[in-house]
């Protein structure tokens, strides 16, 4: 299946989850985007006036891969040990839709051509919509870092927007992936730990403990939506049977009740794209919201456990540094060290106290927006709802 | 008065015999005979059929005020007393002292002396003690067939003696017994001013003829219009029953009747009731004794009793000839004088426009516990028909009582090709849980649901023309002691629809069986299979729809308690107060949802299982109609059969066994008539019944459609306030 991003839908797209201030030395965006049979093909384009590019304006050739390996060196990169990575897109998912394509085709046989017509629309504008989403998280993940103060300097990334070949890339292969998860284990084991440790200061002992609650709050957010948001849709599948059997219904003769069902079948039709739409934007403002908030929460208490991990060390090292002196033993390398974790704890927490603050603006401002938006989007469709239903309603009481 | 004899029977007078009348009559009529003779040729043979039911009517519509069933006796006693023994001294004296003297002396002196014979009382009495049912029909029934096949050249007089006859005999002999007062009420008031005047100028007639011009034109004017049309034999068959009965019935009634003749013959061309009744002449007199207190009340009724009553009884005439007792003798005369001539579609719309009954059921209640509780129901009945012995009246009925009711009216009235309409299924699941005592949602709203589907199941019924006229519904209604119906058991759920579905088997192999004469059943069977297959569909989408309706008001419950908390734990104080304001929102969302589901479900959903059960009702009139089909198919062939018995038989020359074979043939010749007859009478009654179906199934979907599009649209407007209230929140947020 090959599709196409149409550039005036993508807006709907772009942005959605984050406030991002534009910058004209570095824009970013997506500009296209090709699926093909087990991969995405993101055209990535970019604008700049900054020097380190050969030019001023440039597209390359992107896969979901490239853009992990791209956060995966940002999270492995010590330097960067004090900022929230943005975090990573979701993994471009068309099993389902796919599947459920394929299942259409099977059951060609056995429905009508109109159903069929019909559900292979249908599944033709889940997929599309699955496919943009997914286009925007990439970009959205890109205009993040583009518009960080220091990630947009990394060389990692100017490589990925600029070098015109594939990064070569491979996905991790099953070591690495055994690695991956016991690393997770040791550090979410490390992380309880950590977060258990008092912080000494009390902005921070705020944030950690805000962030703990705000991330499992929000993720119940985020599952209770998009279970929310499927039933919604269900719904929405069900009015669109509904009309089409009153269609058939409508169809068997000319007397005045078929004319009637007709009608209602056509309303039906009309009412059910829009309570479908009502779920489409529910899940772009309001879901995907949650979502990206899901993981840029997760981020954020990565950043803290890195704070909290480095402040561990540091207090390690200064009971080491006393123990030391008091042995008057190997002082020196003691003090080395010492040093080295005060150094590295106070540089993570200068910059993270930015951060989390930055954070904070990032959220109420994507909060307001994508909030504004879906209650203007609900009001939008409600009144054509009632537009629709009272001049049907009125066309058919006038029929009586 | 010439003839004596004629007088019992009475027959329907013809224009051409009038003429003659006025003369004889004397001067009263000889004004308005004048009149009447000359403007209007052709109305007058109308009229004609139609006076006599008319005066029927007027006497029925007495009877049926007093409980339908006795009345005849009643009649006869309080008006007849009231109207006879004097009015006829004083009809005779103070007209005769006003100058029409004579003609009256001579109708009422006359027939008095001479006819008042004994075979009329006779005819009036018996009768009147046996009710007025059957007895009364057979009676008028004969003479009428009499009439038509000897056409009334010589009616006119007849009637005049009957008209004299009836009221003189009874004057002289039962009078006596009856009646002794109120004469003096009848003349004083009409008579004075009615006759007196009328005799010496048409303009008292007139007034009169006006006063009743509204009700004449609402009641009557349409079918005397198109009785032209129709055989006058049907008309006269049925209306002479009346007549007859009429005169029968009572002194009073028999002066009406009298007086049609002669008024219709003698005044109106637009003759109708009403003015029959109340015209002027001496007959009159004694109604207008009767129309004093009664009369309005009489008419009152008698239209509502003819709008309903008439087609449900001419239904049953042709089927069954034998109206039951109470309830028929009126309707019948009430049928004869109009549905008659009048459409179906027209009767119909009569109908619903009269309609005076309603019923709702309340209070559901569980009665006794554990396995043996039960749900009882209280069915309310608010009418204004004159059938029911009260105007409002409830009794307590439990669930099998509604389906002992389908049972009773299906075993009746599916043989004939009526649509009996469905109750809903029995469901195990939800009474148990109902038994179980759970008092939770889901129980009561299955109480609910089964309801409304109990009312809606009941009005249908009470709707249906001929469904009302059955005893066991008014039983029903009205009974406070109902027997408990027993073996419900086989209608419930699957049972049910293991019946429905054996329905459409057998059919569907019949079908192939019947090479159908007529294409409009053909048609209609197959829209009606295509159609609830395609309900079936949509029944079980709007299901799924309600499903997930539910399923969207749980988890947008679910997600609005999580954005409450998401909101509690934010740490921007706008922020945090939009999103539990957003959970403010979601929460009332969830309660719209979870109404919006309730309305798919009553609304919409039930609509559609009632439908899918009435269809299988259909589709079992449409069985039946092949089954009496197929009766008559194997009666041909057997009387082919025969035939060919016979021929053999002569070929053989066995002249012993020709007799048999004979009478074998004639035996099925009959039956092969019979059932062909029935299976044009199913034919029709299934062709009248599925339009009828098909204009209340229209009727319904359009009234429940609205009213669910009407929810959805009250949804959305909530929905729009919510989110109007919101978006300021929203906008708050920095």
């Amino acid at each position: 299946v090959r599709s196409c991003v149409e550039p005036q839908i993508e807006e709907d797209y772009q942005a959605v989850n984050v406030d991002l201030q534009t910058d004209a030395t570095l824009q970013v965006d997506i500009s296209d985007a090709l699926s093909e049979r087990d991969k995405v093909k993101f055209t990535v384009h970019t604008k700049s006036t900054l020097p380190n590019f050969k030019q001023n304006e440039f597209s390359v050739v992107r896969q979901h891969e490239e853009f992990i390996w791209l956060h995966d060196s940002f999270v492995e990169n010590e330097e960067y040990a004090g900022y929230i990575i943005p975090p990573a897109p979701p993994r471009p998912d068309f099993d389902a839709s796919r599947e459920k394509l394929q299942k259409l085709g099977e059951g060609e046989g056995s429905m009508t051509k109109e159903e069929f017509t019909k559900m292979k629309q249908e599944l033709e504008a889940e997929y599309l919509a699955i496919f943009k989403k997914t286009v925007a998280m990439h970009e959205v993940f890109l205009c993040r870092v583009a518009a960080h103060p220091v990630l947009r300097k990394d060389m990692n990334f100017h490589v990925f927007l600029e070098y015109n070949q594939d990064l070569s890339v491979r996905g991790k292969n099953k070591r690495e992936k055994m690695e991956d998860f016991f690393k997770n284990v040791v550090k979410s084991a490390d992380g309880v730990l950590v977060a258990g440790v008092k912080d000494v200061d009390d902005f921070f002992e705020h944030e950690k403990t805000f962030l703990l609650e705000y991330h499992n709050r929000v993720k119940d957010a985020s599952s209770k939506s998009d279970r929310m948001i499927r039933s919604h849709k269900s719904a929405a599948d069900d009015i669109n049977r509904i009309a089409s059997t009153l269609y058939t219904l409508g169809t068997q003769d000319s007397t005045d009740v078929c004319k009637f069902f007709l009608k209602v079948s056509e309303l039906f039709e009309k009412t059910r794209k829009i309570e479908a739409r009502v779920a489409a934007d529910e899940d772009l403002k309001l879901a995907d919201l949650l979502k990206y908030y899901l993981r840029e929460s997760q981020a954020a208490k990565d950043l803290l456990y890195r704070r909290g991990r480095a402040l561990v060390d540091y207090e390690n090292a200064n009971k080491a540094l006393d123990k030391a002196r008091a042995k008057n033993k190997d002082v020196l390398q003691a003090e080395t060290s010492q040093q080295v974790c005060c150094q590295k704890f106070e540089k993570i927490s200068e910059s993270a106290k930015q951060e989390l603050i930055d954070f904070k603006t990032r959220r109420v401002a994507a909060f307001r927006k994508n909030l504004v938006e879906l209650a203007e989007l609900e009001l939008k469709h409600a009144k054509g709802n009632l537009q629709l239903l009272q001049s049907c309603v009125g066309v058919l009481k006038g029929d009586t | 008065m010439k003839m004596a004899t004629s007088s019992e029977r009475s027959p329907p007078p013809f224009p051409e015999d009038l003429e003659p009348e006025p003369d004889e009559v004397g001067d009263q009529d000889s004004d308005d005979g004048e009149d009447i003779f000359l403007g209007a040729d052709n109305p007058l043979e109308i009229k004609m059929d139609h006076s006599l039911p008319a005066s029927d009517i007027a006497s029925s519509t007495k009877p049926l005020s007093e409980a339908s069933s006795a009345p005849v006796m009643d009649i006869l006693s309080e008006p007849a007393s009231e109207a006879f023994s004097a009015p006829m001294m004083n009809l005779l004296m103070e007209p005769a002292s006003e100058t029409s003297s004579a003609p009256m002396v001579d109708l009422l002196m006359e027939p008095a002396s001479e006819t008042s014979s004994a075979p009329m009382m006779n005819l009036f009495m018996e009768p009147a003690s046996e009710a007025s049912s059957g007895p009364m029909v057979d009676l008028l029934m004969d003479p009428a067939s009499d009439d038509l096949k000897e056409p009334p050249k010589p009616d006119i007089n007849p009637l005049a003696d009957i008209i004299n006859d009836a009221p003189l005999s009874e004057v002289k002999t039962p009078v006596a017994a009856m009646t002794q007062e109120p004469p003096s009420d009848l003349f004083d008031d009409e008579p004075s001013e009615l006759f007196a005047e009328p005799r010496q100028s048409n303009t008292a007639k007139q007034q009169q003829t006006s006063i009743f011009d509204e009700p004449d034109e609402d009641l009557f004017s349409e079918p005397l219009g198109e009785a032209l049309k129709k055989p006058q034999n049907d008309v006269f068959k049925e209306a002479l029953a009346p007549v007859a009965k009429a005169s029968n019935v009572c002194g009073p009634l028999s002066d009406n009747y009298n007086e049609d003749p002669t008024d219709i013959f003698t005044e109106e061309a637009i003759t109708t009731l009403p003015s029959a009744v109340s015209t002027v002449s001496v007959n009159s007199k004694t109604n207008g004794v009767h129309s004093d207190e009664e009369e309005p009340d009489i008419f009152a009724e008698a239209t509502v009793e003819l709008s309903l009553d008439s087609p449900r009884n001419d239904r049953k005439k042709k089927e069954a000839a034998k109206p039951s007792a109470s309830a028929s003798a009126p309707s019948v005369s009430a049928s004869a004088s109009k549905p008659q001539p009048k459409t179906l579609e027209e009767l119909d719309e009569e109908i619903e426009d009269k309609f005076e009954l309603n019923i709702s059921i309340t209070n559901p209640e569980k009665v006794g516990d554990g396995m043996n509780a039960y749900m009882a129901y209280k069915v309310s009945t608010q009418t204004t028909l004159p059938m029911f012995r009260s105007k409002t009246f409830t009794v307590r009925r439990r669930f099998s009582d509604f389906l002992g009711l389908y049972e009773k009216l299906s075993d009746k009235h599916t043989l004939n090709g009526y649509i009996v309409p469905p109750p809903p299924e029995k469901s195990i699941m939800g009474m148990t849980k109902v038994k179980v005592g759970k008092e939770d949602n889901s129980s009561a709203e299955f109480v609910e649901r089964r309801r409304a589907a109990l009312e809606r199941y009941l009005q249908r019924v009470v709707f249906h023309p001929s469904l009302l006229q059955d005893p066991d519904v008014r039983e029903f209604l009205e009974r406070d002691d109902m027997p408990r119906a027993h073996n419900t058991q086989a209608l419930s759920g699957a049972g049910f629809l293991k019946m429905i579905n054996r329905a459409t088997d057998s059919l569907s192999k019949m079908t192939i069986k019947m090479n159908e004469s007529d294409v409009w059943f053909e048609e209609k069977l197959q829209e009606v299979e295509a159609e609830d297959q395609q309900l079936r569909k949509l029944h079980i989408m709007v299901d799924s729809l309600v499903g997930h309706r539910k399923e969207l008001s749980v988890n947008t419950g679910g997600f609005a308690k999580s954005v409450a908390m998401l909101g509690s734990s934010e740490d921007n104080t706008a922020l945090s107060r939009a999103l539990s304001q957003l959970a403010e929102v979601e929460d009332k969302m969830e309660q719209l949802h979870q109404e919006q589901a309730a309305s798919d479900s009553f609304c919409f959903a039930e609509l559609l299982a009632d439908y899918i059960r009435l269809l299988g009702s259909v589709r079992a009139s449409f069985d039946q109609r092949m089954k009496t089909w197929q009766r008559w198919q194997d009666a041909q062939n057997m009387l082919q059969k025969k035939r060919e018995t016979e021929a053999k038989l002569l070929w053989a020359n066995k002249p012993d066994k020709l007799q048999q074979a004979k009478d074998d043939i004639t035996e099925w010749e009959a039956k092969v008539t019979q059932y062909e007859r029935d299976f044009d009478r199913v034919s029709a009654t299934v062709r009248k019944e599925v339009l009828r179906f098909e204009k209340e199934k229209a009727r319904d979907f359009k009234k429940q459609i609205i009213k669910y599009l009407e929810s959805l649209l009250q949804s959305q407007q909530q929905l729009i306030k919510y989110w109007e209230a919101f978006l300021p929140e929203a906008k708050a947020i920095a």
